[in-house]
């Protein structure tokens, strides 16, 4: 008897002690990023990194042209993503509940949520790089929009579901057309939560690399303009990172650094404006 | 006050016997007619966005395939099993990149797995109530890290100790073991397969964890506390109540963590050390289907090698498009399930 009970203890003091050795883990593993995160990149920056260009090999310069290319394509994408992830959502929670149209496109869009960022890439290249014969700054803002819609879609649809349908009816009693009802009432009701979906998806786009890759490929020099190459942070990172000069990898830390405490400065702000499990 | 009052409503009165019934219908029917078209227009602009998402799928697979036809004429589906791939003679077989894929993804997995199941027992059921949030969040904003970030973080800073730790250590104690010990031989040199594969696992650890965690919140209380009540330990709640009745949801998101991990480009790109070859040890360098196309896309002048690149996409695409519709099915099965028992 006493046996028994002394290995079925046994047992689950090993496995709480894992569980709990397995949170350690994860802890550990986001601080220790962290923390390398600031201390190669606090080093390297000063006022230059945003005053100047990306250096020629061996010379010294900035992430300016850089950190605007990627303002700019990030910014493009989310003009281009919010509204269109609205509608599609807003379609999809109140119009796409029963026909094939609705479960499909949700199907789709739970897919395309989660498919590999370089796919995206590849079919921009195919749609747009390959048929204009080069690279450009609008392709590497239509690939960014491509990953942020499905981020919109989803948040924006579970987002108008947690709407009581009273709210609705009672809209529709007061003579509202169905339009007003979506658009004023329910979409209002949920702005919070909608705004924290378009947030998250600044977050997520911010860090892409890979389907800048092949779409607005990269540029040394300052650039404003959309139709050609067109510098950003996460590429210029990845070439710094890699090349054999050490004030390169230096300058690629410093964007590393810069890049991963905007992206999870958006994070926080976006959960702290809207908790979506909150409400749920 | 009460005069004025009646004074307006008797004038607006007087006012609508200038406007005949038959005038308010008609402006009424006007009105309704409106609103009609407005909410027909509203109503098909959403629909017309649903179904450009739709389109963007089929776009996909669509323009992926007619750019790799090229390939598969040369080749045909022997570009599937061919370990060939060198850009220069232009011979191109998808093998190696197709096995780094699965290998890598294999390892983190396993390694992914049972630490994501970790630390959604700690959520829901160790944590004091207060910590949950703070640490949820924690978890979460490890899922946020771009990937890029943990592939510089591989290269520069994982690597190094695993070559100098704990691949000795690996070669030294798994080594001798038959048939999993030749996995381990080879030179330490920190990047390779294995390090990829490792470096996935902290990636999807986040993914997978949290859909353990969500899933597990919706066992109805009444049923762990039955168990509770018989005198259970927590491990037993955990493996006898609340695995079984959340079985489809936890396979779902070991998939959906899955789906991420065959997709991820930047940090394998860093470590695995893109070299076209499928090697016993998984010490030694190897490539991805991701990493080929981050590494050689762009740089690819020749028809052919550029056909061979959005083939090896298509087939990424394809793998991720079943592993995640599994995915979906299996998280659905458990919603459906959790509305028939609660």
């Amino acid at each position: 008897m006493n046996a028994l009970y002394g290995r079925r203890l046994l047992i689950n003091r090993v496995a709480l002690l894992s569980a709990m050795s397995a949170m350690a883990f994860g802890l550990i593993f986001l601080l220790w990023i962290l923390v390398v995160l600031v201390s190669k990149g606090i080093s390297g920056l000063n006022l230059a990194v945003f005053t100047q260009m990306t250096p020629a090999p061996g010379s010294e310069g900035g992430l300016l042209n850089a950190i605007y290319g990627s303002l700019i394509m990030v910014g493009v994408a989310t003009f281009v993503a919010t509204p269109i992830g609205i509608m599609a959502g807003i379609y999809l929670a109140e119009y796409g509940k029963r026909g094939w149209v609705g479960p499909t496109t949700r199907f789709v869009n739970d897919i395309l949520l989660s498919a590999p960022s370089i796919i995206l890439g590849l079919f921009v290249y195919a749609v747009i790089v390959a048929n204009a014969n080069h690279f450009s700054g609008w392709a590497g803002s239509v690939a960014l929009a491509l990953i942020a819609i499905p981020v919109v879609v989803r948040t924006t649809e579970s987002m108008l579901n947690l709407v009581p349908s009273t709210l609705r009816e009672a809209a529709a009693a007061l003579g509202a057309p169905q339009w007003k009802v979506i658009l004023i009432v329910a979409l209002r009701a949920v702005k919070g939560g909608v705004i924290t979906g378009v947030m998250l998806a600044v977050a997520r786009i911010s860090g892409e690399t890979a389907p800048l890759l092949f779409t607005a490929l990269n540029n040394q020099f300052w650039s404003a303009d959309m139709n050609a190459p067109m510098a950003n942070l996460p590429v210029a990172i990845f070439q710094f990172a890699l090349s054999p000069f050490e004030n390169w990898v230096n300058l690629a830390w410093v964007g590393a650094m810069l890049i991963t405490f905007s992206v999870l400065a958006l994070n926080i702000l976006a959960r702290a404006f809207f908790d979506p499990r909150q409400k749920n | 006050m009460n005069n004025t009052q009646v004074n307006t409503s008797e004038q607006s009165t007087q006012q609508g016997h200038y406007v005949s019934k038959e005038q308010q219908l008609q402006a009424l029917s006007k009105r309704l007619a409106r609103q009609h078209w407005q909410d027909v227009v509203f109503r098909n602009s959403t629909l017309f966005f649903a179904l450009l998402v739709l389109a963007l799928l089929s776009g996909i697979i669509f323009s992926l395939a007619s750019k790799s036809i090229p390939i598969f004429q040369q080749f045909g589906l022997g570009f599937l099993t061919s370990s060939a791939w060198n850009p220069v003679t232009l011979e191109f077989g998808a093998a190696t990149a197709i096995y780094g894929t699965l290998v890598t993804s294999l390892i983190a997995l396993l390694v992914g797995i049972p630490i994501s199941f970790g630390i959604a027992v700690f959520l829901t059921e160790l944590s004091p109530v207060w910590l949950k949030r703070p640490l949820g969040t924690a978890i979460e904003l490890l899922a946020g890290i771009p990937s890029i970030i943990y592939g510089m973080w591989g290269l520069f800073v994982f690597a190094p100790l695993f070559a100098e730790y704990a691949q000795p250590l690996m070669t030294k104690y798994l080594g001798p073991i038959p048939v999993i010990g030749q996995l381990f031989q080879g030179a330490a040199m920190g990047f390779g397969v294995l390090t990829a594969g490792i470096i996935l696992a902290v990636m999807i650890i986040p993914f997978i964890a949290s859909v353990m965690r969500d899933v597990f919140e919706v066992v109805p209380p009444v049923l762990k506390e039955s168990a509770y009540g018989l005198g259970a330990t927590t491990w037993e709640v955990v493996r006898n109540i609340v695995l079984p009745y959340t079985k489809a949801g936890v396979v779902g998101g070991i998939m959906l963590g899955l789906g991420r991990a065959l997709g991820e480009t930047m940090a394998v790109t860093f470590v695995i050390g893109n070299t076209p070859k499928i090697s016993a040890s998984l010490f030694a360098p190897g490539t991805s289907i991701a990493a080929t196309l981050a590494n050689e896309f762009a740089e690819a002048r020749d028809e052919l090698h550029v056909s061979a690149l959005m083939a090896l996409g298509l087939v990424l695409f394809l793998i991720t498009f079943v592993v995640l519709a599994f995915a979906k099915l299996m998280l659905s099965r458990l919603s459906k399930q959790e509305g028939s028992k609660t």
